[in-house]
């Protein structure tokens, strides 16, 4: 086995669609994994708020782009003598083919670890590696690949409709979709080759199974498939998009086996040293009872599902690939949850997982809710129960935090409910618990969606059971539906939990039989007119609690230590004994979503973490399958269960715990805050009904005004009439937000009184119980972030950055920069003054971020979060301090005043949008987030940090000097003249669109006109899609912008040009301070000038 | 309907029958394979036992056609799971779980927790058990007592498929699937009864097979002693699990009780003096403790180290404790078949 001395790691870079937080997890291991052999390591990663980016893990960190220029100038510095490409997922294994097609590792003598590059080569090839398996007797769909439409069109005359189209090396099913007439095809076939040189385009095999293996090979050729999977939904929706559960439910043993060969088959072939993932279409019903199968996708590299299958068995699948890749054997490696046995095996599951795709596309305007061979979720939980039942309606509760079970949706009329089966979308599932309660046959519904009716039944199962429920309660009590908690009290709890006679209302045997299907408290309790207290109280008292089991990859056959826990109502017994006071509960996040995202995991594994130091012992609970934090090194106990109050009580209770932080995972656990206090339950930091004042307006508005603290006018309205006279009176343009009740998802500015009435009435947002808020939307002022870490009131550490653009562009989707570039020293000091007071107001102590607009050098409160925000890893980092670990030495009054310098350095946040992957969203920015991850850089200035943050989150050619310039409004074309000039200096063409080119031919800026943007005539779209520009600049002006209704959508000529540019991956500015900032960067800065230092270097000089 | 397992230490779990109304004795084991039921049901090795699945959910396929079976009926005492499915979902499907059971006069019991009643087997290996329904109680019976080889053997000789070369596959609880195994490489197979004289086959044998089978190998005393007359001619021999056994006592080697055995579909098995590495079925109590002189081992476990299979130093005779012919489990080490026909003249 040859030593390595130093190995170079490829990250992911932001979090995108298809592409989120399991490669922070999948980096993070390797990492692990090469420190224990002394391996010094290297990562590439822009990702700033990911773990594997800590300083105490790589021993160099480079915040860069990850794309063949950056690593090629890391190599050289570096000189490493290995190179990891497949933790790192798409983005990571596209670099590395780019540097080996240059040359540049043969160059510096650079080993590619892990699977040979020619089989990743192979695999990322369509029509070579179906000609490969073929070759090797695997069957592949009836398919050919193509380069434009008329080969497309050839192609499918050979194999016929419906066919399946997808783009060659593109992430996650991008563009690629189902044809069943030549008209679709056509669209797609335009859409695929617009990212991608090549489509594939393969016969549609509709209503087969969706079956997943990931594949695990040394170099010795010994090969084991760690875990199968079955998706609910069947081929046709992205693996990505569909619910998906481990092991197979409804495989025989040879089709289990059969296909367990078939992949150890592929998998040798491929010589693969590490992970590998091999996707099948599984005919439900073969015509001669033989297996019948077609290998649909391979991917030779972590992906997605591996961390998936890591998380549902227990099996660390990127520790053991980086080990493989090191030349290690299955047999070396040692099983680290029994530490008795190796890693040569396959985990005997006792219990099954559910994974549940997380979507947000009521949060992008526009965007179609329709899902398939396209992945469009933003994240994922993941259930563990032993029924499906069990599993799956902890997963539904864990999606949103919102709906507590499948029939929780309500839809119009029948008509709708056959729309959502037929049609798949996010509600689906939901679709299918309407039907079935309306009374449609299980045989109907697979019809319908094709999804095998082994599901469809054990979904019947949860609504026959409510059913029932629900009727006997109606029966008992027709009229009183309040439980009489004397009489539970009061009856000997032996005699109720095994009579089963209804001693009371609801009989003891029905609460346990709800609880094994999965039906959380407060669904009991709506089910019967009850309260979820009611309900928790009565389990209690019957004895009825989940049991804690064990996750220990052998089902039970060999003692393990592990600390991966589940809760389950089919136990008899806990397989560990209660932590006891020194332990403390962290609760995480929950699934990934647009605002919140990995650097919530970030700050709870270092909360967690931070505990040692005060002799206490961490229990995280959190259900995100795609997170560090739920690995099973993390924390001393991992609970990987849901965020409710349910769930924490249970879990709490169980260990007899000290105490909970809830105020590092993120908005989810921080509303569970006053539930816990007020049931008792002891929180560290700032008290619950301090965190209340914060987040209930009336009162924190209130508070303000005793602090003599500016903030915008507002007020609360449920009629439209007195929303009108409040924008009179303070002026628009005003910003419009629905109670927080309604998730807040649905945001707008409003510039004029029709707009204001389209906005409000037309959403439907009034009611008298969800009052609506308005406020006073401030032009033109400039958003500053305050966060800090307080103890008693007093500030222990605080940082203040500064959104590039104004306000009005929500503070995740804003480039931030720190430390503040353009905000004066006295606006600085006015604005810890009036943190400071909050604090102390507050009482404080832990973590917490105040939102600042300022105009005319006045500051502004807009928003005070008590918790741990967005920008925490960004400023940890760029502080080299460490906010969540001083937050837990402020909960146990440790925290000592941090002193820094000023720093010499400049960090520039940028966002990371998944425009491309949401057909029809606008991608513009709004006061409502839409960005899916972010990016960091440092540099020397403000404008090398910006220019490296904005590279590393999108394509830009430096050397394609041509640019398309489209400014909406007097004020734009003016005030972006300076630019377009400095352009011009830098020997770009310029092409603008009509209004815009007139204008400056006037001042005296050449410009090449093109007509803009429209259906009918596409000259403007045809310099974006020929390429023919490196970037657009799309200005337009707030206030003509149509109304961000969601039951109304006018497309603007705007729209199509952003669109043209993001579906073709040309970088696209819409914010007038960002794009000048950018021109401005370009002027200063070559791509030979960028400097390429590591994070430890911008400390160290 | 309720029902009772009661162990013999005392401890009872409360079910739900989903199997016929039919109190059983039998050895407790679990076995942790998360697919294949009708195949181990069947399986003649498991005669005997009451079987605890530790997969959580069975039942989801249903039942095949008996000409899938691994024999003629469920081999098992009494079956015992965490959730029965009674609504199967298969196109190969011919009858439900509970159906099957009821028909052939098995009980099967849903109790929830049979994670803990593993961790208990476990920690204290196998134990005699019972399911009683009511107040029906029978008595605890050690089916290793018995000859159960004898219970599950054919009772007459039978041939199948067609080739060059012939093999006896001595009986003691074979699994359909090595007889598949063996006529699908174009082998002749003779099958006879465990107490048949191999010797007395009037046709020329290239090679014998000793099958899987239940219980504890010393109980075959026949067998043995046919085996060492094979072994004396120097014919080739390929035992598979309770062969394994067979062969090692005929050998002249020892075997021995698991605490709990090995039952599952991921034993790891590491082919001796390489770092090749197999997954395999494994379905067994017994294991081989001394190697007889004149082999070598040839499979070890790369969890726990015990004996997988043996092997001649210098003659064609060699046996595997696990099951090469899979039926349920993996495919790993059908190779082995390949192997030991390529060394029959």
């Amino acid at each position: 086995m040859k030593r390595y001395r130093k190995i170079l790691v490829l990250g992911s870079g932001a979090l995108k669609i298809g592409e989120a937080g399991e490669f922070d997890y999948s980096g993070s291991q390797a990492i692990k994994a090469l420190k224990e052999e002394k391996i010094k390591t290297v990562l590439v990663n822009p990702n700033i708020a990911t773990f594997q980016t800590s300083k105490t893990l790589a021993d160099e960190v480079y915040f860069l782009p990850v794309n063949a220029y950056f690593v090629e100038k890391v190599i050289k510095k570096e000189k490493p003598d290995g190179i990891f490409l497949s933790f790192g997922g798409q983005t990571a294994l596209n670099c590395g083919l780019k540097l080996q097609e240059k040359g540049i590792l043969k160059k510096y003598g650079v080993k590619v670890l892990g699977s040979p590059i020619k089989s990743i080569e192979l695999t990322e090839d369509r029509q070579f590696f179906a000609d490969h398996l073929k070759s090797i007797g695997i069957p592949v769909p009836p398919s050919g690949s193509a380069t434009d439409l008329n080969q497309a069109q050839k192609i499918v005359k050979k194999i016929s409709f419906p066919v399946m189209v997808r783009a060659a090396y593109a992430l996650g099913g991008q563009k690629s979709g189902v044809a069943h007439n030549q008209k679709e095809l056509k669209e797609i076939v335009e859409g695929a080759l617009a990212i991608s040189p090549q489509v594939l385009i393969e016969k549609y095999l509709h209503h087969f199974k969706e079956i997943e293996y990931e594949v695990v090979r040394d170099r010795f050729n010994n090969t084991v498939t760690v875990c199968n999977m079955e998706n609910f939904d069947p081929l046709g929706i992205h693996t990505g998009d569909s619910i998906v559960i481990a092991p197979s439910q409804t495989l025989t043993n040879e089709e289990y086996h059969g296909l367990r060969e078939a992949s150890i088959k592929i998998v040798k072939s491929l010589k693969i040293v590490g992970e590998c993932n091999v996707q099948y279409a599984l005919n439900p019903n073969p015509k001669n009872g033989k297996l019948d199968y077609y290998v649909i996708e391979v991917n030779a590299r972590l992906s997605r599902s591996s961390a998936l299958a890591s998380k549902a068995t227990g099996y660390p699948l990127a520790y053991v690939a980086a080990k493989l890749a090191l030349g290690k054997s299955l047999l070396e490696v040692k099983n680290k949850i029994t530490q008795v046995t190796q890693s040569f095996f396959e985990p005997a599951l006792d219990y099954v997982v559910v994974k549940m795709p997380r979507w947000d596309l009521e949060k992008f305007k526009g965007a179609e809710e329709k899902i398939g061979s396209a992945m469009k979720s933003v994240g994922e939980v993941m259930a563990i129960g032993r029924s499906f039942e069990e599993a799956v309606q902890k997963a539904v509760r864990m999606q949103s935090g919102h709906n507590e079970s499948i029939t929780d949706i309500d839809f119009k009329n029948k008509d709708e409910v056959k729309h959502f089966l037929a049609t798949p979308t996010p509600k689906r599932i939901f679709a299918i618990g309407e039907a079935l309660k309306g009374g449609m046959s299980v045989r109907a519904i697979r019809k319908l969606t094709g999804i095998d009716e082994w599901f469809l039944f054990r979904l019947e199962n949860i609504v026959k059971a409510e059913t029932n429920f629900i009727r006997h309660c109606e029966g008992v009590h027709p009229t009183q539906a309040i439980l009489s908690q004397k009489k539970i009290v009061s009856s000997s709890r032996k005699d109720m939990a095994q009579s089963g006679t209804p001693r009371n209302d609801i009989r003891s045997s029905d609460l346990l039989r709800l609880k094994q299907l999965g039906f959380s408290d407060k669904k009991i309790a709506q089910m019967c007119g009850k309260k979820e207290l009611e309900i928790r109280q009565m389990r209690i008292e019957l004895s009825i609690k989940p049991s804690i089991f064990q996750i220990d990859t052998l089902a039970g056959e060999v003692p393990a230590k592990t600390n991966y826990l589940y809760l389950t109502y089919h136990g008899g017994h806990n397989d560990v004994a209660p932590l006891g006071k020194k332990a403390v509960m962290v609760l995480g996040s929950g699934p990934y979503h647009i605002g919140s995202s990995v650097e919530f995991d970030w700050s709870c594994v270092y909360a967690a973490m931070a505990l040692k130091k005060h002799k206490k012992q961490s229990i995280i609970i959190n259900c995100n399958p795609e997170t560090v934090s739920t690995d099973y090194d993390m924390s001393d106990r991992l609970y990987f269960e849901n965020l409710s109050f349910e769930t924490v009580a249970d879990i709490f209770e169980f260990e007899k715990a000290d105490s909970l932080i809830i105020s590092v995972g993120g908005q989810r656990p921080n509303n569970l805050a006053n539930r816990l206090a007020k049931e008792g339950f002891k929180l560290l930091g700032t008290a619950a009904q301090n965190i209340d004042r914060a987040e209930d307006r009336n009162k924190f508005s209130a508070a303000l005004d005793k602090l003599d603290i500016l903030q915008p006018k507002w007020q609360s309205f449920a009629n439209i009439k007195d929303a009108e006279k409040f924008a009179e009176k303070a002026g628009y343009p005003v910003l419009v937000r629905p109670s927080y009740v309604l998730s807040g998802s649905c945001m707008s500015v409003c510039y004029t009184p029709e707009q204001l009435k389209d906005f409000v009435l037309k959403a439907g947002l009034l009611s008298p119980e969800y009052p609506v808020t308005i406020s006073k939307f401030i032009e033109n002022a400039k958003e500053l972030e305050f966060d800090a870490v307080a103890q008693n009131g007093n500030l222990i550490i605080y940082a203040i950055s500064e959104h590039v653009e104004n306000a009005g562009v929500h503070s995740g989707d804003a480039t931030i920069v720190y430390p503040t570039q353009r905000v004066y020293a006295s606006t600085e000091f006015q604005i810890k003054e009036i943190s400071k007071k909050i604090a102390k107001e507050l009482k404080v102590t832990g973590p917490f971020n105040i939102q600042f607009l300022v105009k005319d050098n006045r500051p502004y409160v807009i928003e005070v979060n008590l918790r741990a925000s967005r920008t925490f890893p960004l400023l940890s980092k760029a502080l080299d301090a460490n906010f969540p670990e001083m937050a837990v030495d402020a909960f146990f009054g440790k925290a000592k005043k941090f002193e820094y310098e000023h720093p010499s350095h400049v960090v520039v946040k940028s966002p990371q949008f998944s425009f491309a992957r949401l057909s029809g969203a606008d991608p513009v920015l709004r006061v409502e987030m839409a960005s899916t991850g972010e990016v960091a850089a440092f540099g020397k200035t403000y404008n090398e940090a910006l220019l490296k943050s904005i590279l590393s989150a999108n394509n830009f050619d430096f050397q394609k000097k041509a640019v398309l310039l489209s400014l909406g409004g007097e004020i734009n074309k003016v005030k972006f003249l300076e630019a377009a000039g400095a352009l011009l200096d830098l020997g770009y063409k310029i092409f603008a669109t009509d209004a815009t080119a007139n204008f400056l031919k006037q001042q005296g800026i050449a410009c090449q006109a093109v007509k803009k943007a429209s259906e009918k005539s596409a000259n403007a779209l045809e310099v974006i899609s020929d390429k023919e520009v490196s970037f657009v600049v799309n200005l337009s002006q707030p206030r003509f912008r149509p109304v961000e209704s969601p039951l109304k959508r006018r497309l603007t000529k705007g729209f199509y040009l952003r669109r043209a540019a993001v579906d073709n991956q040309i970088l696209l500015f819409t914010d007038l301070h960002l794009a000048r900032a950018f021109v401005k960067s370009l002027e200063n800065y070559s791509m030979e000038d960028l400097e390429v230092k590591s994070y430890k270097q911008y400390f160290t000089g | 309907m309720q029902a009772k397992l009661i162990l013999k230490d005392g401890t009872e779990y409360l079910g739900q029958s989903f199997g016929a109304e039919k109190p059983m004795t039998g050895e407790v084991v679990f076995a942790t394979g998360m697919v294949g039921y009708p195949e181990s049901l069947t399986d003649p090795s498991f005669r005997g036992q009451i079987l605890v699945y530790t997969y959580p959910l069975i039942g989801n396929y249903g039942v095949p056609d008996k000409k899938f079976w691994e024999s003629s009926r469920l081999q098992i005492s009494g079956l015992i799971v965490c959730n029965y499915n009674s609504t199967p979902s298969h196109y190969s499907s011919r009858q439900t779980l509970s159906e099957w059971l009821k028909k052939e006069g098995v009980p099967g019991l849903e109790i929830k927790d049979t994670r803990g009643l593993t961790l208990k087997l476990r920690d204290h290996g196998v134990m005699l058990g019972k399911v009683v329904f009511g107040k029906n109680d029978i008595a605890f019976e050690d089916p290793n007592l018995r000859n159960l080889v004898a219970e599950v053997s054919i009772k007459k000789v039978y041939e199948s498929g067609k080739g060059k070369k012939t093999v006896a596959l001595i009986d003691c609880g074979a699994k359909r699937n090595i007889v598949r195994c063996l006529t699908s490489r174009g082998l002749k197979v003779i099958v006879v009864p465990w107490d048949y004289d191999v010797l007395k086959i009037r046709q020329k044998i290239s090679a014998v097979i000793i099958s899987n089978g239940p219980g504890d190998p010393t109980m075959a005393r026949v067998t043995l002693d046919t085996v060492r007359k094979i072994l004396a001619k120097k014919i080739p021999i390929l035992g598979i699990c309770l062969g394994n056994q067979i062969l090692t006592l005929a050998a002249g080697g020892t075997t021995y009780k698991l605490k709990f055995g090995h039952r599952g579909q991921n034993q790891p098995c590491v082919l001796s003096g390489t770092k090749k590495a197999y997954l395999t079925t494994q379905n067994h109590g017994f294991a081989v403790a001394k190697i007889p002189n004149g082999f070598k081992e040839w499979f070890y476990n790369a969890n726990d180290n015990t004996n997988e299979g043996i092997i001649h130093k210098s003659l064609p005779v060699m046996s595997v404790q696990f099951h090469p012919e899979a039926a349920p489990g993996p495919t790993d080490t059908d190779w082995v078949f390949d192997e030991f026909i390529n060394k029959l003249r």
